[in-house]
C-alpha cells in the first residue's frame, strides 16, 4: 500500500504579539517569510497551501496562494492543521510554519525521505525537550481523529498532542533548522546571520565557554544514565571535551575507541569546538 | 536509487525487491542477515539495535554511492532494523541490481561487509545467563596498549 499523497500548509494566521506586526510579511534577504516558505515547501509536495484565519483571506499576501481558513476561530496553530485534515482527509500533510528563517530544503527532503506513513505522524525531536515539533512535520490522515478528539478534551497545543501520539521522531541533519524567531531582537539576529552566511556557528564568548549539547548512544547512553545534555565548557575540542565527560560521567570507554560527530558528521578529535555545537561520540558499531 | 533506510518493524523484502527491478538488469543479488541464537560462545536469546539515525542514513548512503560507483550497479538499497528483535528475525537486507550477476554480488558483498564497520548502529545482546552487553564495546574499558585487540578499530581515527 503506497503512502496517502502529501499536500503542504504553511500556517501563517498567528497573530505574533511579541513580534508587533505581522510574521508572515518579515523579510530576509528581500523575501517575505510567507513567499521563503512556499518556494520550499512547493517543489516537494503535490499542492501546498497557506493556513489563515477567515479575517485574513484578502490580504493580498496570503491571497496570492491557494488557502485554507480555519473552520474555529482562536485555536492557533492547530486550527490550521486541522483545517487542512478536514479539508482534504485522505492526504497527509507537510505542516510548516512560517516563521522559520533558517529551514533549508535538505531538511525538508529527510523529513519527507524518513516519513513513517503508518504512524500519526512523522517530526523532529526538539533539541531542547527531546518532544516532537509540530511545526516542521508531516501529519497523516489518521491525526486528524486524534487532534479532534484533543480539541473536545480542550487541548490545543499541538505539542502535548503530538507527545501522546505515535509519532516517528527524526533527528535533525541540521541542528539550527528549526530555530524561530519572536522577538525584533532574534529577528536582527538570524538576518545578521543570513547575511554573513555563517548561520551554523554563531561567535563563541571565549570568557564563558562554550554551549555544546552532547548525545550519547548505546553503551555510553547507559554509562552516562542520559541520552542527551547541554553543558557550558571550557573545553576546547571533542578530545578534551570527552576527557571531561569521562570524568563527569564515569565513562569507561577510551577515546581510542571511539570516533566523534559534530553537528551529526563525522568530526576530528582534534578540532576546535564552537558554541552551539551537538557533540556525539560513537562507540564501536555493530550493525549488520 | 540508492536509498538506506532505518526501520522499526519487521523488513519486507518483497517490497523492498520491487524497487531494484530495472529492464536494464539481468542480474539482481540480495542479501538478508538474520538473528542467530547464539555469539562468542554465549546463548543470545534476543538482542537490540540502536542507530543515530542522520549519520547512519548518511553514511550508509555513501556506501551505497561507492557501490554503484566501484561496479557500476544499477541500483542498491539496504535496510536496517532499529530496536527489540527476537532470534530468527531479519535484522538487515542488501539488494542490488545490475546488467550482469558478477557485479551484482560482488557489490552486495561490499555494501554489508562496510555497513557493518562504519555505519553508527550498535547491537545489545541479551544472553540467556541474564547477563547482556553491547557487541564489540566490552573490551573498549580504558587501556589504551589493547589498541590491537578491538575487532573494528578500522576506521575508527585516533584520537
Amino acid at each position: 500500500m503506497s503512502a496517502p499523497e502529501l499536500y503542504g500548509l504553511v500556517l501563517t494566521g498567528g497573530r505574533s504579539k511579541r513580534m508587533q506586526r505581522d510574521k508572515a510579511n518579515l523579510e530576509y534577504a528581500g523575501r517575505s517569510q510567507l513567499a521563503r516558505a512556499m518556494e520550499l515547501l512547493t517543489p516537494l509536495v503535490a499542492r501546498s497551501f497557506v493556513s489563515v484565519r477567515s479575517d485574513q483571506r484578502q490580504d493580498p499576501q496570503r491571497a496570492a496562494y491557494d488557502t485554507i481558513a480555519d473552520i474555529r476561530q482562536e485555536l492557533g496553530p492547530i486550527g490550521g492543521i486541522h483545517a487542512a485534515l478536514h479539508a482534504y482527509p485522505d492526504k497527509g500533510w507537510l505542516v510548516l510554519a512560517c516563521d522559520l528563517p533558517f529551514l533549508d530544503r535538505e531538511t525538508l527532503q529527510y523529513l519527507i525521505a524518513q516519513r513513517a506513513d503508518t504512524r500519526v505522524a512523522t517530526a523532529f525531536r526538539s533539541s531542547f525537550d527531546g518532544k516532537p515539533e509540530p511545526l516542521c512535520a508531516i501529519f497523516e490522515p489518521r491525526s486528524r481523529q486524534i487532534i479532534e478528539h484533543s480539541l473536545a478534551q480542550g487541548q490545543q497545543c499541538p505539542r502535548a498532542i503530538l507527545s501522546l501520539s505515535d509519532v516517528e521522531l527524526l533527528d535533525l541533519p541540521n541542528a539550527r533548522a528549526l530555530d524561530n524567531i519572536n522577538t525584533g531582537a532574534e529577528y536582527a539576529a538570524a538576518q545578521a546571520a543570513l547575511g554573513s552566511m555563517i548561520v551554523a556557528s554563531p561567535p563563541t564568548t571565549a570568557a564563558t565557554g562554550r554551549r555544546l549539547t552532547v548525545r550519547y548512544f548505546a553503551v555510553l547512553r547507559e554509562q552516562a544514565g542520559r541520552s542527551t545534555e547541554q553543558l557550558e565548557t571550557q573545553a576546547a575540542t571533542p578530545r578534551e571535551l570527552y576527557d571531561e565527560l569521562r570524568r563527569r560521567r564515569g565513562l569507561t570507554l577510551a577515546p581510542e575507541f571511539l570516533r566523534v560527530a559534530v553537528n551529526d558528521e563525522f568530526g576530528d578529535w582534534r578540532s576546535p569546538l564552537s558554541d552551539g555545537d551537538t557533540v556525539v561520540f560513537l562507540p564501536p558499531v555493530a550493525g549488520g | 536509487m540508492y536509498h538506506f533506510s532505518l526501520h522499526e518493524i519487521a523488513l519486507q523484502p518483497e517490497l523492498l525487491r520491487r524497487e531494484l527491478q530495472d529492464p536494464t538488469c539481468g542480474g539482481y543479488a540480495a542479501f538478508e542477515g538474520w538473528v542467530r541464537d547464539y555469539n562468542d560462545g554465549r546463548t543470545v536469546l534476543r538482542l537490540e539495535y540502536e542507530a543515530f539515525p542522520p549519520l547512519a542514513v548518511r553514511e550508509g548512503e555513501r556506501i551505497l554511492a561507492e557501490a554503484r560507483q566501484k561496479f557500476g550497479v544499477a541500483r542498491a538499497q539496504c535496510a536496517h532494523r532499529v530496536g527489540p528483535l527476537a532470534v530468527g528475525e531479519l535484522a538487515v537486507w542488501v539488494g542490488v541490481s545490475a546488467a550482469h550477476r558478477g557485479e551484482a554480488f560482488d557489490a552486495c558483498r561490499y555494501i554489508i561487509d562496510e555497513v557493518k564497520h562504519r555505519v553508527p548502529i550498535w547491537k545489545k545482546e541479551y544472553y540467556q545467563d541474564g547477563d547482556s552487553g553491547w557487541v564489540n564495546c566490552e573490551r573498549c574499558a580504558a587501556a589504551p596498549q589493547a589498541h590491537d585487540l578491538h575487532p573494528h578499530a578500522r576506521g575508527h581515527g585516533a584520537p
